[in-house]
């Protein structure tokens, strides 16, 4: 009797041992998929009318290689010394326990939260209803500044939190201002993090498009001539190639911009561990 | 001797929240001497010499009474430039704590706080700073290097450089060398013993041995309180107060 | 000299005001979303009236804007999603925890990570050339390839690497001396997984669900290039449908009076959902650091 109980146990775990390891190779081999699958069927369709020819009969992801650009521009813009400056307020002026930064925190969780479209929608009914900038790359990069400013604020406060207290007291004990203090101790030495986290958002920048769906317009055929005209973006031409009859370009696309955020979060990585070595090493 | 005390404390408490770090402390502190506060940890002697360059001001919920002056200027009244006084008072800690830049740019940090642009001026500043660490011979040609390449003890010493490049009056070390080895301690010592021909030290040390080897004059402190201030040998050979005697035979501590 | 340091205080406290006003953006930010977001939607709701609005017909051309449908749709991809995901996901976590070469972890979490920035485009592009036609061609009976089923695989697909690298870290998390207790009572590895150390990560397991739900919810991209895009209720898997966030993307380029209000208030629909995701997440979250303290502690 306790034998076969005994038994029945065993079986039993090791079904589970067994169906975790299938898991393993079930989720390794889906999302081997999605980078093997897009590659095969795109590369062969990357070439240079494509990347950098005019839009004519065949289409060119040009507009929104520059697009991209630009919208990185924008959004960096607004976010990188907004977010730094948050992150500044929040780790050096208050302590954690403090309304102001609990209602702060609060807001950027809140902020983090909401959906992509949320945010389009948004920026829609500011800048294309309210504003009167109809589709414009400049209301499209705004609006992604707003969403990637809590992913910048929740990392550069790490990466400040990090820097030991002990250089904030050697700073001021030498006689230097608050101000002084933070741009040349605090700063310097989280450097390395906040540039990661930067590279990082601009990784969530090239990715996103919901947002850009309904605040630059998806003109997939005409260079932008200023900030203010409408345009289009790499993910956004992703999504126009698949649904507008183009599937090999689209394919195409997908691999150029699957390329791009791999290397950019390749690139944050290995930025993040040269900055972060050596710097901190007797904090 | 009646020269007129460089720091000068009446009635100072000091509270950490409820907590009553400080009792009615006095002292008087005199140029060009080597002063030593001994006492078991936790018992006030960081606490005061933070509130000689008000470096108490960045503890939360702490609060100051009585009188701090220093050069004969209440250092706690309205007013006073806590910059300025950080540059009179200048202070090393008891984890050497360069910062992740240049040996150069790390003792350039306060000539260039208080505007000193020109290299060679600061060239002049830096090679002084080194001189007087004793750090120059080792240091001199490897300028340009992260600081963090030295050993303990030389990132020590470019600590107190770091210090003397502000041109302060008074220097103040929380137990410099506690963090270091020997050889290293004995090089942190002759040192204070040079400096204070030009400067008035203050020194927190748990080793009592180096309050004998390097103090003029030793306050002891027990909770809080100065049981007993005076010259260092009278201190060691004849405590007038039990307690100080129990301390420094090693009955308690 | 003394006007150098009148400089000094007046720049610090100038920076000071600075760094305040960056740090009130993020507040400022999320004012204006909300009154933008009510200030177009809610009237409309009003307008239509509550009934009418969570209604089952979505007509631009009778003027009907029942949301009713998109709902479900979203219920429905959402809950399958999470279910694939978190349970492939968990399993996964579990693998990598102890049932797995060491050498393996470090690199496969990296694949992870890599793949958890991987744009959602990408994910619904890869529906549309692998999972959709699989779907048309081995599972359907119908012929049809999108809808609910096809959405709610690229979805699994996408959560993955949120789930697993959070569970992962919950079950890391879980002091190595509630494992060991458990062997040193006879339990088998198995055993010791399964009944002490996944139990003792419960709260860090329900953050990655919580976290996928909000991914799923919120998706959009990967969503409208497999769902199809009819504005109906679904009833099927294999059946062209919407959901909320597909209907909003698809009545985009054509955002004018009603209709748009429409998309708007569905968006408020959409704000107030994740809002409660969002708070059970932090109460989750507040939870979980609290056990682990507690853990710690009664590890010394």
């Amino acid at each position: 009797m306790l034998k076969d109980a005994h038994k029945r146990q065993i079986l039993k775990y090791a079904a589970l041992r067994f169906a975790s390891r299938a898991a393993l190779v079930a989720s390794l081999a889906a999302l081997g998929a999605v980078i093997v699958f897009i590659l095969l069927r795109g590369i062969g369709y990357v070439n240079m009318q494509l990347l950098f020819g005019d839009y004519g009969p065949e289409p060119s992801i040009r507009p929104a290689l520059f697009g991209t650009l630009y919208l990185i521009l924008i959004a960096l813009a607004i976010a990188a010394p907004v977010g730094v400056g948050s992150a500044v307020f929040l780790t050096e002026y208050t302590n954690t326990k403090s309304r102001l930064s609990r209602v702060v925190r609060v807001a950027a969780e809140t902020l983090a939260g909401i959906p992509s479209i949320v945010y389009g929608l948004f920026g829609y009914l500011v800048f294309v209803v309210a504003l009167g900038f109809k589709y414009s790359l400049i209301g499209g990069g705004i609006t992604l500044a707003i969403m990637i400013l809590p992913v910048i604020v929740r990392s550069t406060e790490e990466s400040l939190l990090a820097v030991p207290l002990a250089l904030r007291e050697g700073s001021f004990a030498l006689g230097s201002s608050k101000v002084r203090t933070i741009f040349a101790v605090v700063l310097p030495c989280a450097a390395g993090g906040i540039v990661t986290s930067l590279i990082l958002a601009v990784g969530r920048i090239v990715s996103e498009s919901a947002v850009l769906i309904l605040t630059v317009g998806m003109v997939v055929n005409k260079m932008p001539s200023s900030l203010a005209s409408p345009g289009t973006s790499l993910a956004l031409d992703v999504y126009y190639f698949s649904s507008h009859g183009y599937p090999r370009q689209a394919a195409a696309t997908g691999v150029v911009l699957l390329m791009l955020v791999i290397g950019i979060n390749i690139l944050a990585t290995a930025l993040g561990r040269l900055l972060g070595k050596g710097e901190l090493a007797n904090g | 001797m009646d020269e007129k005390p460089v720091i000068a404390v009446r009635g100072c408490n000091l509270y950490y929240g409820d907590f009553r770090a400080l009792k009615d402390v006095n002292i008087d502190i005199a140029a060009h001497e080597v002063t030593a506060f001994i006492g078991p940890s936790g018992c006030g002697k960081t606490t005061l010499i933070k509130t000689f360059n008000r470096m108490n001001d960045l503890v939360e919920g702490c609060r100051i009474t009585g009188e701090v002056s220093i050069f004969g200027n209440d250092i706690y009244a309205k007013g006073t430039d806590v910059t300025l006084l950080r540059k009179d008072v200048g202070m090393v800690f008891q984890k050497p704590n360069p910062f992740p830049m240049s040996i150069y740019d790390n003792i350039a940090f306060a000539p260039r706080t208080f505007g000193i642009k020109r290299k060679s001026e600061l060239d002049g500043i830096i090679e002084h700073s080194l001189r007087q660490a004793g750090l120059w011979g080792e240091a001199k040609d490897r300028l340009r290097q992260n600081a963090m390449g030295l050993s303990g003890g030389q990132q020590q010493r470019l600590c107190i450089a770091r210090a003397l490049a502000a041109q302060p009056k008074i220097l103040l070390m929380d137990e410099p060398t506690s963090a270091l080895d020997p050889i290293s301690t004995g090089k942190i010592e002759e040192l204070a013993a040079e400096l204070k021909a030009e400067y008035t030290i203050v020194i927190v040390t748990h080793n009592m041995q180096q309050a004998t080897r390097i103090s003029d004059k030793t306050a002891f402190f027990l909770l809080g309180e100065i049981v007993e201030y005076g010259k260092t040998e009278d201190i060691f050979s004849s405590p007038a107060d039990k307690r100080t005697e129990n301390y420094i035979t090693g009955r308690f501590g | 000299m003394l006007t150098a340091y009148r400089f000094i205080r007046a720049r610090d406290r100038i920076m000071r005001v600075i760094f305040l006003s960056c740090a009130v953006f993020s507040v400022a930010a999320l004012g204006c979303i909300c009154v933008f977001l009510f200030a177009g939607g809610v009237p409309f709701m009003l307008k239509t009236g509550l009934g009418n609005f969570f209604g089952t017909v979505w007509n631009i051309h009778t003027g009907s804007y029942g949301i009713m449908a998109m709902v479900v749709a979203s219920l429905y991809v959402t809950a399958l999603s999470t279910l694939l995901g978190v349970t492939l996901g968990l399993f996964t976590a579990i693998a990598l925890f102890k049932f797995c070469p060491e050498a393996a972890v470090g690199p496969v979490r990296q694949l992870v990570n890599l793949l958890a920035g991987i744009p959602s485009v990408i994910y619904g592009l890869f529906g549309l050339i692998v999972i959709v036609p699989f779907l048309r061609e081995r599972v359907s009976h119908s012929g049809i390839g999108y809808g609910i089923l096809a959405a709610s695989l690229v979805l699994a697909v996408m959560v993955l690497p949120v789930i697993v690298s959070v569970s992962l870290d919950a079950l890391n998390a879980v002091p190595k001396s509630y494992h060991e207790g458990a062997l040193a009572l006879g339990a088998t590895e198995e055993q010791s997984v399964f009944r002490v150390v996944l139990p003792a990560a419960k709260s860090g397991v329900f953050a990655a669900v919580v976290l996928s739900v909000g991914r799923a919810v919120g998706e959009t991209m990967a969503v409208i290039m497999v769902i199809g895009g009819s504005p109906v209720m679904p009833r099927s898997l294999f059946q062209s449908v919407r959901t909320l966030t597909s209907n909003i993307a698809m009545g985009a380029m054509e955002l004018t009076g009603d209709p748009a209000a429409a998309l708007v208030s569905s968006g408020v629909v959409l704000f107030f959902f994740t809002l409660l995701l969002n708070i059970s997440f932090s109460l989750l979250k507040g939870g979980a650091p609290r056990a682990q303290r507690r853990a710690q502690k009664a590890d010394t």
